[in-house]
This record gives C-alpha cells, sequence and structure tokens, in this order.
C-alpha cells in the first residue's frame, strides 16, 4: 500500500482465538498476539486474511473487533475467497476467488514470510500449486 | 455340645496328629467315640489361638463404628481368641465398674476372650492416676494398663504409676509419643516426605526419648513396662540395649509397621495415616528383624475401626487408625513366615504366647496337648486371597490392605472348645 | 490439563505456555471491554476454607473476565462444625453442576484428595504449607518481565540465581517456587535459621544455606517470605530483632545486591520484620508488579483448564472408604 498509493496506513495484528465458536471441540488453544496501532474508534478499520472460507474466523474477528472499541467502518479484504459460506459474510475485496471442494485445504505462502508468493490446494495428501497474482 | 475330632492337623510344625476336642478341652483321640463331629485338617497347621495386646473395640461410646460383638467377630475371622480392649473409651475405662461393663459386654456378646485394659490416668488426662487397685481387684482382674491414644509423658506420673502396679503385678503400657516433639497435629513421619508434603512432622526421636526414658524408670521402680506399637529403628535400638541388661520391658509391633512405609502417604489418602505413622523401609526392615530376633516381644494389631465421615477429610484433619484384627496373621505369614525369618512356633510365641504371658492370660496361648484348653487356630498355609474390605465382619470400612493380594490362612477358629469361625 | 495441584505439575513448555498468555490477557486492563469470551457458559466456584481477600477476588476478576460464572463458596469454620466431611462438603458444591473448583484448604493436600470425589477441574488456590502454584506463576511471570526489561537473553531463567529467604518450612509459596523456577532453568538458594529449615531439604531442587549475606550479591533476584511472630512462642527463633538482623532484608542490605537484582514479596509483608519500607519501595522492588500479574496469570490458568476441549479422560476414581 505504502509503494503503490504513496499513503502510510497503521497496521496491526488480530488474535481471534479467545472469540472462536469452537473452542470446546479441541484441547485448550495457544493464544497469538493482538497489536493495535491506534484506537479503532471511529476508525475505518480494514480485516485482512489470506484466506475466506466459512465466514466464522471474520465472524469471530468482528466480535473481537466489537469489544477493542466502535470502528466507523470494517471492511474485509480477502487474497483468496475458496467459497462454501457457513455464515451471512462476504468480503469487499477479494484477491482471487478459488473455487475448491469442502473437503480440499487451501494454503498461501508469502513472501515476506515464507520465502515465495504461492497458493496451494491439498486434496488427499497430493498437491496442486497455483501461482496467484500479486494483487 | 458334640466332640469334635480333627484329624491330620499339624500342631505348630511338630507333626501330624488328631486332636479330639470335648467339653472345652483337648482330650485323648483315642477315646473318640461315634458320635462325633470330624473335620479333616490335613495340609493345615494348627496354632495356639492369637492373643491380640492392642484392640480397640470403641463399645461404650461410638457403637456406630465398632461392637464388642463385631469388634471379637473379626477377631475370630483373623483367629484371635482374647483381644486386649484398650480403655480410651467414652466413658473411659478408669474405674472398676466401668472396668466389669467391658468385661460383661465381652461375656455376653464377646466371640473371643475380652480383657478390659484400665487407664493409667484419670481421664487419660495424664494428671493423676486412676484407680489402678481397683480395677485390678474387680472381677475384670485387670493387669495392663495404658493411657493409649495419648501418651504418658509427665515422667513423675509414669514412676508412680510402675512402682503402684507392682503390687499386683500389673503392666504399663506405654504410647510413646513425646507431646512436645510431636504435637497432636503430628501424621506423618518427619523427613522427606512430610517436608515435600507440607505435613506436621512426626520425629522418630519423639517416640525413642520416652521409651529410653521409661526404661530407666522401670530400672528405678523394679517393675514392668509394655511398649506400644513399636514403630522406628531408633526405638528397637533402645530396646535392645534394655534387654541386654535384662530389664522387664516388652513390645509389641503391629502389622501394618511390618509391611507399609510412609510412601503411602504421598496422595494424602487417610486410609493410611495412622499413629504411630507409617516409617520408611529402613524401619521396616529393622522392625522385621527385631521381632525375628525377640528384641520385639509380640505382634498387636492396634485395631482402630473409624466411621467413613471421621476419614474422608483432610489428611491432617482426618482420624488416625486402621483396621488389622482380621488381616494381622496374613500379614505376618507375607512378611516373616514366606520370607523364612520365623517358623510357625515362632509366630505361635508372638502372637500366642507371649502376649498371653505379658498380659497374665492363663487359658491362652497354651501348647496343644491332651488337658490344655481347646483354643486354638487351623491355618492353611498356603491359600492367598485379594482383600475385599466389604467382606469384614467389623462395622467399619478404614481397611489399608483392600485390593491387595495377601495370604488367606484362617480356616477355623476354636476357643475353649467352641468353633468362632469357619471359612 | 486437568488440575493445577502443584508447580511439579507443569514442565517448561506447558509454563511458557502460561507466561505467553498471560501477556495477552494482561492487555486487557487497558481496554474499554475488560471482557473474552472463552469460558462463556463455565461455572468456576471458589471454595475457600480460609480468609483471603486477596487471592479469592484475584480468582474472581479473572473467571469473571473471561466470562465465566464465578461463585465464591466460604466454607470456613462451616464443615467442621456442623460435623460434615471434607468429602460430604465437596460433593454438595460439585453438585451444582461445576467445571472448575478453586479450592483453598489450611491443610495440605486437600485439594489433591478432592479430585478423588469430584469430576470437576481442580486449581489448589493454597494448601496449607504445601503449595501455592498460580503464586508462584505470577512470581515467575513477573521476574520474566524484569529479566527480559534488564538482562533479555534467549532464555529468560537459565543462568539466573534466585534466593527465597525466611520461613520455608511452614511457606506453600517457597515449596511452589522452589519447583517452578528450577523448571525454569533457574538456580536457587534458600537461605533461613536451621529451624525453619523443612525436613529432607537433600532431596529439594536447591542449595539450603544460613547465611544471607553470603548469598545477596550474587543473586539475581531475592525473594523475601513472610515469617510470623507467633513462630517465636514455638521456639523457631528468640526474637524479632534477632531475626531481622539475621535474615531480614534490611536497608544496609539493599546495598549488597548487585545492579538489576530484583526484590519479590508473595505479601502480605510484615514491614520491619522481614523486609525493611526502603526494600519494599525500593525501585528494583517487584512486589506491586507481582499484584498487578495475578489477575492475568489467573486468567491464563483458567484458560488453559477450562479453555479447550474436555476431552482428558478424568482418572479412575477411587472408590468412597466404603
Amino acid at each position: 500500500m505504502a509503494e503503490v498509493e504513496r499513503v502510510s496506513i497503521p497496521t496491526g495484528a488480530l488474535d481471534v482465538t479467545m472469540y472462536r465458536d469452537d473452542l470446546r471441540r479441541q484441547p485448550t488453544r495457544p493464544v497469538g498476539h493482538t497489536r493495535l496501532p491506534t484506537a479503532v474508534d471511529d476508525a475505518v478499520v480494514v480485516l485482512v486474511d489470506d484466506v475466506l472460507f466459512s465466514g466464522r474466523t471474520v465472524r469471530a474477528a468482528l466480535d473481537a473487533l466489537g469489544d477493542l472499541g466502535r470502528p466507523r467502518a470494517v471492511r474485509l479484504a480477502v487474497l483468496i475467497d475458496r467459497g462454501h459460506r457457513e455464515l451471512p459474510i462476504r468480503a469487499d475485496h477479494v484477491g482471487k476467488n478459488l473455487p475448491t471442494a469442502a473437503d480440499e485445504r487451501v494454503r498461501v505462502r508469502l513472501e515476506e514470510v515464507d520465502g515465495v508468493n504461492e497458493v496451494t490446494i491439498v486434496r488427499d495428501g497430493q498437491s496442486s500449486p497455483e501461482t496467484a497474482e500479486h494483487g | 455340645m458334640t466332640d469334635i475330632l480333627i484329624t491330620g492337623a499339624d500342631w505348630l510344625g511338630g507333626g501330624r496328629g488328631d486332636l479330639l476336642v470335648r467339653n472345652g478341652v483337648l482330650a485323648d483321640p483315642a477315646t473318640a467315640g461315634s458320635d462325633i463331629e470330624r473335620f479333616d485338617a490335613d495340609g493345615l497347621i494348627a496354632v495356639p489361638g492369637l492373643v491380640d495386646l492392642h484392640t480397640h473395640l470403641r463399645q461404650p461410646g461410638r457403637e456406630d463404628t465398632e461392637t464388642v460383638a463385631s469388634g471379637t467377630a473379626a477377631a475370630a475371622r483373623g483367629g484371635y481368641t482374647a483381644v486386649l480392649a484398650m480403655a480410651n473409651t467414652t466413658p473411659v475405662t478408669d474405674t472398676a465398674e466401668a472396668a466389669e461393663h467391658v468385661a460383661e459386654l465381652g461375656r455376653r456378646d464377646g466371640l473371643v476372650q475380652v480383657v478390659p485394659v484400665g487407664a493409667v490416668s484419670k481421664g487419660l488426662k495424664g494428671a493423676e492416676l486412676a484407680e489402678l487397685g481397683l480395677m485390678a481387684r474387680s472381677p475384670a482382674g485387670v493387669r495392663v494398663f495404658s493411657d493409649d491414644g495419648r501418651c504418658l509423658s509427665d515422667a513423675r506420673l509414669m514412676r508412680r504409676a510402675l512402682e503402684y502396679v507392682r503390687a499386683f503385678d500389673g503392666v504399663i503400657a506405654q504410647h510413646a509419643q513425646d507431646p512436645r516433639l510431636a504435637g497432636p497435629d503430628a501424621c506423618c513421619h518427619e523427613g522427606t516426605i512430610s517436608g515435600r508434603l507440607g505435613l506436621p512432622g512426626w520425629p522418630a526421636a519423639a517416640e525413642s526419648t520416652i521409651v529410653a526414658r521409661d526404661i530407666q524408670l522401670v530400672q528405678l521402680t523394679r517393675s514392668r513396662l509394655h511398649v506400644c506399637h513399636v514403630s522406628t529403628a531408633e526405638t528397637v535400638d533402645v530396646l535392645r540395649w534394655a534387654k541386654s541388661r535384662d530389664i522387664a520391658v516388652t513390645a509389641e509391633v503391629a502389622p501394618h509397621h511390618l509391611l507399609l512405609t510412609t510412601d503411602e502417604v504421598l496422595d494424602y489418602d487417610p486410609t493410611y495415616k495412622v499413629n504411630p505413622p507409617l516409617r520408611p523401609a529402613e524401619d521396616v526392615a529393622e522392625l522385621r528383624l527385631a521381632l525375628a530376633d525377640g528384641t520385639i516381644d509380640a505382634v498387636a494389631t492396634d485395631h482402630a475401626p473409624h466411621a467413613r465421615h471421621d476419614k474422608e477429610h483432610a489428611f491432617a484433619e482426618a482420624a488416625f487408625g486402621m483396621l488389622g484384627l482380621e488381616t494381622a496373621l496374613p500379614v505376618v505369614v507375607e512378611t516373616m513366615i514366606n520370607p523364612g525369618a520365623l517358623d510357625w512356633a515362632g509366630l505361635a510365641m508372638r502372637m500366642a504366647t507371649a502376649p498371653a504371658h505379658i498380659a497374665r492370660l492363663a487359658d491362652q496361648g497354651r501348647r496343644g496337648v491332651v488337658g490344655e484348653p481347646a483354643t486354638f487356630v487351623l491355618v492353611d498355609p498356603t491359600a492367598r486371597a485379594v482383600v475385599d474390605r466389604d467382606a469384614s465382619a467389623s462395622l467399619s470400612r478404614n481397611n489399608p490392605w483392600h485390593g491387595r493380594e495377601l495370604p488367606d490362612p484362617v480356616v477355623a477358629t476354636f476357643w475353649q472348645g467352641r468353633v468362632t469361625f469357619r471359612r | 490439563m486437568r488440575h493445577l495441584l502443584s508447580a511439579a505439575d507443569l514442565e517448561l513448555a506447558s509454563a511458557t505456555e502460561i507466561f505467553d498468555v498471560a501477556e495477552e490477557m494482561s492487555l486487557l486492563q487497558g481496554r474499554p471491554v475488560k471482557k473474552l469470551p472463552a469460558l462463556r457458559g463455565r461455572t468456576v466456584v471458589n471454595l475457600f476454607f480460609e480468609d483471603s481477600t486477596r487471592t479469592r477476588s484475584s480468582f474472581e476478576i479473572a473467571g469473571k473476565w473471561l466470562s465465566a460464572d464465578v461463585i465464591n463458596v466460604s466454607a470456613k469454620g462451616s464443615s467442621m462444625s456442623k460435623g460434615e466431611s471434607l468429602r460430604d462438603t465437596v460433593l454438595t458444591v460439585a453438585a451444582m453442576g461445576v467445571d472448575a473448583l478453586v479450592i483453598r484448604h489450611h491443610a495440605s493436600g486437600a485439594p489433591r484428595q478432592v479430585t478423588q470425589w469430584i469430576d470437576a477441574h481442580v486449581l489448589n488456590a493454597g494448601d496449607g504449607t504445601h503449595e501455592h502454584p498460580t503464586q508462584a506463576l505470577l512470581d515467575a511471570f513477573t521476574l520474566r518481565r524484569h529479566f527480559r526489561q534488564t538482562a533479555p537473553t534467549l532464555r529468560d531463567f537459565e543462568g539466573k540465581t534466585i534466593a527465597i529467604v525466611g520461613d520455608i518450612t511452614h511457606s506453600r509459596v517457597a515449596r511452589s517456587n522452589v519447583l517452578l523456577l528450577n523448571t525454569l532453568g533457574a538456580d536457587v538458594i534458600m537461605v533461613a535459621p536451621p529451624t525453619l529449615w523443612p525436613s529432607g531439604v537433600d532431596s529439594w531442587p536447591a542449595r539450603f544455606c544460613t547465611d544471607l549475606d553470603e548469598v545477596l550479591p550474587i543473586v539475581d533476584a531475592v525473594m523475601m517470605l513472610r515469617v510470623q511472630r507467633e513462630r517465636m512462642s514455638g521456639g523457631y527463633f528468640p526474637t524479632a530483632r534477632e531475626y531481622t538482623i539475621g535474615y531480614g532484608l534490611t536497608s544496609q542490605r539493599l546495598e549488597m545486591l548487585k545492579v538489576g537484582a530484583a526484590i519479590c514479596h508473595p505479601g502480605p509483608m510484615n514491614r520491619g520484620l522481614e523486609i525493611s519500607a526502603e526494600a519494599a519501595d525500593a525501585a528494583n522492588s517487584l512486589i506491586l508488579e507481582q499484584v498487578a500479574a495475578g489477575v492475568a496469570v489467573r486468567m491464563s490458568v483458567l484458560y488453559s483448564l477450562l479453555g479447550g476441549a474436555d476431552d482428558t479422560p478424568p482418572p479412575t476414581a477411587r472408590e468412597p472408604l466404603g
């Protein structure tokens, strides 16, 4: 964003573990780090996630965000939308729509973190890589 | 009563023979008639009826936990034919009337000979002598006096008591626990485990210092002392010293101290809370050696029934004590006979004859010859079973042996010719 | 984790996890909505047989900020005076449908005994002179923050020397701290007059000594334990002043500490007896931080116990005494 739009936007991280609706289904999960760069009251907050699937993670994120303040607006940007929504959630900005079967797994790797930009669909233990365009 | 002919019994390993029970005594088997009951004792050993110097029958006062009837039923199951009932009942047995009451309960309800123990001090308070002489003179004929449950810690009172009972061949049985070193809260052997578990410690020295002191008082008074429930190697050392000088002291050990160690309390299970506490393995080993070589004269159960609601408390607040009458012989067989530390004759001495002598019981612990009382136990030396605490004649269930496999020797118990227990 | 009864229940990984989550929980303090929904629908009962406003409130807030339903039951004196056994008292409370019991009891081992009688998770909030695992956790959490600030290394506790000073034999805080600090990799030195050493010191994972002045210059943190004046009548030490001169963290002794060494005290303090006012209020005193850390650490522990599936099978319950 800073490169393309020449605007510096504060970024942060939101851990939604505590807000998941399926906590009881697995042993106690480790908790990640939440870091807010500024207060969220009256701000336009863009939630960014790599994959949008059932929508439950986003639902949890909205609840978490709500306990942190009252944004003026919340928008959702995802790299991959793979369908199979279980809740009425839609993204405002989508990198790529990727039709998948419900039992497949989608993995996103980023150059900054994993050394490569790559999206992988894993079915039955096999994987077929598709390179996603930057965007 | 019909005569009973017992065939093929081995009296204390002396060889197989027959026993004829007639009118409460042993008669010549050759005189057996045709109208008799037969009992095949092939493979069984005959042992004089066991004598317990230390039982808590809880009646009067706590009949919800045990009565003379239930306690003596448990005793008979365990091969006992006599028990000495400790004085810490409610009311305390500190008068001739109270002693007579217990003796009468024994005559009426007892499946074994019940002999009351008299308190040494009034109300067990450790301050003034109880009416020792009147208790001795009473029909109950008390000879053993003990404040068991409490230590008679005042040296002067102990001296007086020892002197006083010399007049009627009495013996003072001491519960050795210096209250300044091991107070009423002390509940776990003072050592690594008490330190780790945060339980008030009960150091070995609290027992041995009192025993050492009392032995010196015996020398001073020329009287008789009996040491209850010896639990430590330190006390065994002191006893060895005393016996080497022929000082008139006898001692008993409880079955649980011959097998269970302080490790049992790691889970804070109050089933294993007892006074004196379970000790480390080194002490258990020393106690076995001392029992084998006679430094410790007798096994005594310290049978201590407790209601569930008195045990189901935090460890430090639960009642002290374990059941013992039904499991004493199994434990002694396991720890002394089976490893070869004692033979059956030795066991008979320590569980029948010596206790009978200490308590001055004329009709107990005697030999298996014609004319003697028919008071004996038939045991199967090889039988084993898993202990089931619910299969007990006691009214209580605080049994530390539940679920363990132990010998199961008692087949039948005879008391003056009467079969008081039969498997 | 099914129960937290002893600091020995924690390995390095689980303790570190608790600290990391506690860091996240501590951020809640600054938020407008002090709530996380993780324990919504869970019921936690604080069953306190011993008074303790501070610890109990700490657990109460911790449970409530995680959206659990928290009930305080004061059982002090009640079961004993009515002749009710501990087992009956606990079963009565658990029968209400409780997910976790936070128990404080005056007798060592009571929480462990309770686990034999009920299915709920049991958290030891202090049992007699035995243990106080959440106290040790918040003490270590506070120290970890301090070490990260003043002397950050890859391993927070390894290579650090920590002294625990005072009435060790009667201290549940000492027992838990020795175990936990040892697990975390620190070297622990216990300092006390011989009468206050516990029995069986050889089995403790710590060195024992009687000379405080020898120890202070080499430690990275010193934890002062509360000493009760009543111990004088038990013959543990002759007078308060002799105790202070021998074992107190006086203002003179402050000078002996390394630069950056921390001062801790689990509270409540006897100012002037085991710790001087100057030491308690010194710049390197973490005493207030310890108190502040209590809620976050207890939230982390409650989350660890109750925040996931209850798939740990309950241990085969011992049968009651028949």
